[in-house]
């Protein structure tokens, strides 16, 4: 038979199939992007995300600045160092981005996201719901003699756990902004 | 000074404005206004391809062989989808290419109307970046500022998806200088300090290797003319990319070849062994990688790139560059002659002796025959009878691409036109005719496949209308060499689909289409042909009837490192000249 068959590659493995050495490491990063409010600019961006097989945990986007035609973009993203890396560098590369900024190595920042939360219920119920979201500092900004809708302001984690305290309470629909972050300070 | 006119003035003014003397183009219902425009003016040529691909790749031919950019006009619908491939093809090359698309009115945007598809939206992941331009006043503004992208920091193509009644409606023109190209201002300068820390390391290093690509030749001359001072001076050996051929000239002193799954032992050593990888302008594609967590275990690693996403991609570096690589070698040569030229001259000596030594292997060496053509030697009587020339090489993909790649020396920049990182079969034919526009005088040759050369042979009508001499060097193995060869190798000789049962008479075809045709089948002849189609005044198919089971070596079989590379075996050809050709 060919010579070559015994020759054969030291390896079957494919080079697609070697596993990135940093793989294990996954970590979480809040990327703010400054960007030209021009039509499919969102598109570029999460055009780029999914065509790279990277991940969106969350996303907000809104003008920031109206006669400059700036919109503010804020990513909650997860991957490995050099993806993370990756990222930011890819976002870089789009002409309508302005500025890239890394929130969660770029010093302290504040991040918030704000939610809507209806609640079913009557009786023990709804005097608990009440009191958990006078507690976490939620607004009740519709009400019925059946439910409250409530909004409540604040980290991810604390919408999370009200939702937890409100769910064996009637918890019915949410609706979650996703996150806006700003540096501290500066 | 302002001017009012309509839109499609405007687009011909602009392209006047940028200094562009050709734009390949195929027209239709959405782009009307601009092709009455082009008709009433005789400063911008237009080339009437046969396929908006085939537009594409010839405006790329004409870029990476002039260093300016490519334009291309198509219209709505099919000719802005058929023009996706090139597109793609130029961003994973970076060429420059500016793209103009018609599209139906802005009016009828959204309701599925004839010849309508979301061409911003169909290319958006496939250009640079682009443009639907819905206001005539904000026309100019745009392709100005389109020329800026697709030319600065890293080249590429974009695109202007322009609807037919701002072609027909007066705005006013804002002329090239007037137009603020935004903020859009890629670092061309590299860091001092770096590259003061890269002057060291090339002080210091033992084994060296210079690992060049397509950025040198994109760069511009000058870039070539500091690379090569920059080896020459230092001594270094220097490899190079596909891409990055003719950047240092292969009759160079220290020319190792070009490196990756197709490249030379030589090279492919020197970047295994070596302590100290200078990367300019090249991305470590898995093509020169190998597998990558024994890709050059033991060297520090420079990387000199324009786009700072290049940088730890794949391979991580020890000193990133992000600069142009002009720029960049103009400061490094600056700050190490500065500090005394120094080199470790004792090392280099034992370097090179050891380089000398993969040398000696011959790893281009291939068994003859005195009654086959053996592809290699076809390239080899080429690279003889063309020397001197100034000579213009494109390529389509597969086996041919490599070997031409071997067996051709390239001695000057933007001499070499071949799909590198999207390995598009049928861009050589097309890219030929762009190379030939764009030098009329000049030997241009599409070193191909037939079964590549069959995807986009109607360009052969262009090339006829334009008198555009374009040599078609086939090497005609009927089969799907580069597909049958990892068959070969990787699926146990099964030839699933590898090669065409049917056939054209390409000397037929050459007649059909009013060119000439040439058939050689006999080694004893191939110089006789070649010279007859060198000769020849005028476009060319030459179906050179090649051995059919020939392998591309050596070759780094995927997932394997440089150091283990395979080489080409005359045992092997026997073996699969009776056991091989059964199955076949």
């Amino acid at each position: 038979m060919s010579a070559l068959r015994l020759k054969k590659g030291a390896s079957k493995k494919s080079a697609y199939d070697l596993k990135d050495p940093n793989a294990d490491v996954i970590e979480t990063h809040t990327l703010a992007c400054i960007v030209d409010n021009e039509a499919g600019v969102l598109a570029r961006v999460i055009g780029l995300f999914s065509g790279r097989g990277y991940n969106i945990d969350s996303l907000t986007v809104a003008e920031i600045d109206k006669e400059g035609h700036m919109s503010r973009v804020t990513i909650v993203t997860t991957g490995t160092p050099a993806v993370i890396e990756q990222i930011k560098a890819q976002l870089g590369r789009i002409v309508p981005v302005h500025e890239v900024h890394d929130l969660t190595v770029e010093g302290d920042s504040v991040e918030r996201e704000l939610a809507l939360f209806r609640v079913h219920g009557t009786g023990d119920h709804r005097v608990e719901a009440l009191r958990l979201a006078d507690i976490f500092r939620a607004n009740v900004v519709d009400s019925t003699l059946e439910s409250f809708v409530f909004e409540l302001t604040g980290t991810p984690d604390k919408i999370d756990a009200f939702a937890d305290l409100m769910r064996p309470l009637g918890l019915g629909r949410i609706a979650r902004t996703g996150v806006a972050a700003l540096s501290r300070g500066k | 000074m302002t001017r009012q006119m309509t839109g499609a003035n405007m687009i011909v003014q602009a392209l006047k404005d940028q200094g562009v003397d050709t734009v390949f183009g195929y027209p239709g219902g959405a782009v009307l206004p601009i092709y009455d425009a082009i008709f009433q003016q005789n400063d911008i040529r237009h080339i009437l391809v046969r396929h908006e691909q085939g537009a594409v790749h010839a405006a790329e031919g004409y870029a990476r062989s002039t260093g300016k950019p490519g334009v291309v006009l198509v219209t709505s619908g099919p000719g802005a989808t058929n023009a996706v491939t090139g597109l793609t093809d130029a961003l994973l090359d970076s060429i420059p290419l500016v793209v103009l698309t018609g599209q139906v009115p802005t009016f009828m945007i959204g309701t599925d109307g004839f010849q309508e598809a979301d061409t911003v939206g169909i290319t958006r992941p496939c250009t640079k970046h682009n443009w639907l331009v819905k206001d005539t006043d904000k026309l100019s503004g745009v392709i100005h500022e389109a020329f800026h992208v697709a030319t600065s920091g890293r080249p590429g193509p974009v695109l202007i998806d322009i609807p037919k009644d701002v072609q027909f409606a007066n705005g006013t023109y804002t002329p090239k200088g007037k137009v603020a190209t935004g903020h859009y201002k890629p670092t061309v300068k590299g860091d001092i300090a770096a590259i003061t820390e890269l002057a060291e390391m090339i002080e210091k290093a033992e084994r060296p290797i210079i690992y060049s690509g397509g950025g040198v030749i994109n760069s511009g001359k000058g870039a070539s003319q500091l690379l090569r001072e920059l080896s020459n001076e230092t001594n270094f050996p220097i490899t190079s990319t596909l891409m990055g051929l003719g950047a240092y000239p292969a009759s160079g002193d220290n020319w190792v070849g070009m490196l990756g799954m197709h490249g030379l032992y030589e090279a492919n050593m020197a970047m295994h062994d070596c302590d100290l990888m200078i990367n300019i302008g090249a991305r470590f594609d898995d093509r020169i990688t190998g597998r990558l967590d024994a890709f050059s275990p033991n060297s520090k690693k420079v990387h000199v790139d324009i786009d700072p996403s290049s940088i730890n991609k794949v391979v991580h570096v020890d000193l990133p560059i992000i600069g142009d690589v002009g720029h960049v070698l103009e400061d490094l040569l600056k700050v190490w002659k500065s500090r005394g030229r120094k080199t470790n001259k004792g090392a280099l000596q034992q370097w090179w002796s050891q380089i000398n030594e993969w040398r000696a292997k011959k790893c281009l060496s291939y068994t003859p025959s005195e009654t086959i053509i053996k592809p290699q030697y076809a390239l080899e009587r080429l690279e003889a009878l063309t020397k001197g020339m100034d000579r213009y090489i494109t390529t389509e993909v597969g086996q041919h691409q490599m070997w031409a790649a071997q067996y051709l020396g390239f001695e000057d920049p933007n001499r070499w036109m071949t799909s590198g990182g999207l390995g598009t079969m049928g861009y050589g034919l097309p890219a030929s005719v762009g190379v030939q526009i764009a030098h009329p005088d000049a030997l241009v040759v599409n070193v191909a496949g037939e079964a590549s050369w069959l995807m986009n042979m109607q360009e052969m009508g262009t090339a006829i209308q334009y008198r555009a001499p374009i040599k078609q060097l086939i090497l005609n193995n009927e089969r799907l060499g580069m597909v049958r060869q990892w068959q070969e190798l990787l699926h146990g000789e099964r030839y699933s689909h590898s090669w065409s049962e049917s056939l054209p008479d390409f000397v037929k075809l050459a007649e059909a289409f009013g060119c000439k045709g040439i058939r050689v089948s006999d080694p004893s002849e191939l110089d006789a042909a070649i010279q007859e189609m060198l000769d020849y005044d005028g476009p060319v198919i030459m179906d050179c009837l090649v051995e059919k089971h020939e392998n591309c070596f050596p070759m780094i079989p995927s997932g394997a490192p440089h150091n283990e590379m395979l080489m080409g075996d005359a045992s092997t050809q026997d073996a699969i000249g009776s056991t091989g050709a059964v199955l076949v």
